[in-house]
């Protein structure tokens, strides 16, 4: 049987994580290479990659980075920051990456999407979507949640999968932060939407919310994570060993 | 030395870097001559099965993989390179493979029922035909361990060469092999610590 997917999200700057860290016997709490390898033999199915540099030494230091983990660990390796064009999807994947998420790239360009598809395969293109109500609807929000676009969402995210994007990370900036649970509302119509998987974001505060989420809404492949498992608030082997003892199919 | 069969089709980094872990020696060619030299191929791929073939065929080293297989050294296919290894694929019109292992590569949706997303991407794990010996390729491994996929056709017809199979609605297969030929539907470069055992094996058949 096919599992759901854990997968924590790294934030790297200049060649390091960002957000403090602190795991038991992790000796460098901010080296992306150490903490990878320590989800990666914790029970992460699958890591995300976010480069949030601003400056292109900061953009090189990050695929030496990436060509490092991808030389150490062998779980799917998804990249995203700073995607702008079917070049940068060459960079990345050249270094050991395995799907490449884009978001503001893909509002900026919006045939970035299907140019990379038939290059590299749906199954490479990850769309990644900031969504926050406004206005009665689910709105697209742009440059990390900055900017309202004026799209609606579930038509944008529709258009993006129809163009070739092989998964979708949706990530609620109503729920970001809040730590009360995934936005089941809006992942619940993004998955009437779409037929490709859909990766939950955005809200998680306990494994209980995990298990809300994959029980109310079994469209839902993965959830993806970033502070509850940095500071050790939700430990992956434990969360797992949770959902399956509530009868949802887990590698543990 | 292993050869890592570089054709211009899908990024071998990850491969290269999963068996050098292993201490294993490898390079990663697209040289005739370096293949036939080798003590192991292994034949990777992603992306489409009529473009991985044309640009297999127009290299030569199509020839060069069946000359090598046939002879007797350890091939081994993963994903696309594993749907290569059959006589044909129905994926978007039909298309010649290498015909080293018997049967056809079709679509998963029709058969997988409705309601499951294609491709079949994520870990699935690996069911062991029954009353079959163990695969060597398998030596390290355990039935019911996880090992991650992404595919949207999968081999059929060939149920003499499966050595595992996956549960995605019905049984899908997995991995084959028919004597010094083998192939994985999954990744085992992408499947962790289960995934670089099964190379381990690989290295050792």
């Amino acid at each position: 049987m096919i599992t759901k997917r854990i997968i924590p999200c790294l934030d790297v700057r200049d060649g390091r994580v960002v957000k403090g860290v602190n795991f038991m016997g992790l000796r460098d709490v901010s080296s992306p290479v150490d903490l990878a390898r320590y989800y990666s033999e914790n029970g992460a199915d699958e890591l995300v990659f976010y480069d949030i540099t601003a400056s292109a030494e900061g953009r090189a230091l990050f695929t030496d980075i990436l060509r490092e983990v991808a030389s150490n660990i062998f779980i799917p390796l998804t990249v995203g920051g700073g995607i702008n064009t079917v070049d940068d999807f060459a960079r990345v994947l050249a270094c050991g990456a395995d799907k490449v998420s884009v978001n503001s790239g893909a509002i900026r360009n919006s045939a970035l999407v299907g140019e990379a598809a038939k290059r590299y395969g749906d199954q490479c293109v990850v769309l990644s979507v900031d969504v926050k109500r406004a206005g009665g609807e689910f709105r697209v929000f742009a440059k990390g949640g900055r900017e309202d676009t004026g799209m609606e969402a579930i038509g944008w995210i529709r258009r993006c999968v129809d163009a070739g994007a092989g998964e979708v990370v949706v990530n609620s900036m109503d729920t970001d932060g809040v730590k009360g649970g995934f936005d089941l509302e809006l992942l619940a119509a993004v998955c009437d939407a779409v037929s490709v998987p859909v990766i939950a974001s955005g809200g998680a505060g306990s494994a209980e919310d995990f298990v809300t989420l994959f029980n109310t809404l079994p469209g839902v492949d993965a959830g993806l994570a970033a502070s509850i498992f940095h500071f050790g608030e939700v430990k992956i082997p434990e969360l797992k060993q949770l959902l399956r003892a509530n009868g949802i199919e887990m590698r543990v | 030395m292993i050869a890592i069969i570089d054709y211009g089709v899908g990024n071998l980094f990850s491969l290269d870097a999963s068996f050098r872990s292993l201490g294993a020696e490898t390079v990663v060619t697209g040289d005739a001559e370096v293949i036939r030299s080798a003590e192991r191929i292994v034949l990777p791929g992603v992306g489409a099965f009529a473009d991985a073939a044309a640009k297999l065929h127009a290299t030569g080293l199509d020839a060069v993989v069946c000359a090598e297989a046939e002879a007797g050294k350890p091939l081994l296919g993963i994903c696309l390179g594993m749907q290569m290894l059959f006589r044909r694929s129905h994926e978007y019109g039909t298309h010649e493979g290498l015909g080293l292992i018997p049967g056809e590569v079709c679509p998963i949706a029709p058969v997988i029922g409705a309601g499951l997303k294609v491709p079949h991407i994520g870990w699935n794990s690996l069911d062991f035909p029954a009353g079959k010996e163990k695969s060597p390729l398998f030596r390290y491994i355990d039935e019911g361990d996880y090992v991650y996929f992404v595919h949207s056709f999968a081999a059929m017809g060939c149920d003499d060469a499966v050595i595992a199979t996956s549960t995605y609605g019905v049984p899908l297969t997995a991995a084959v092999a028919r004597d010094n030929v083998f192939g994985t539907q999954f990744h085992p470069e992408k499947s962790g610590d289960v995934g670089l055992r099964i190379l381990r094996a690989f290295c050792e058949t």
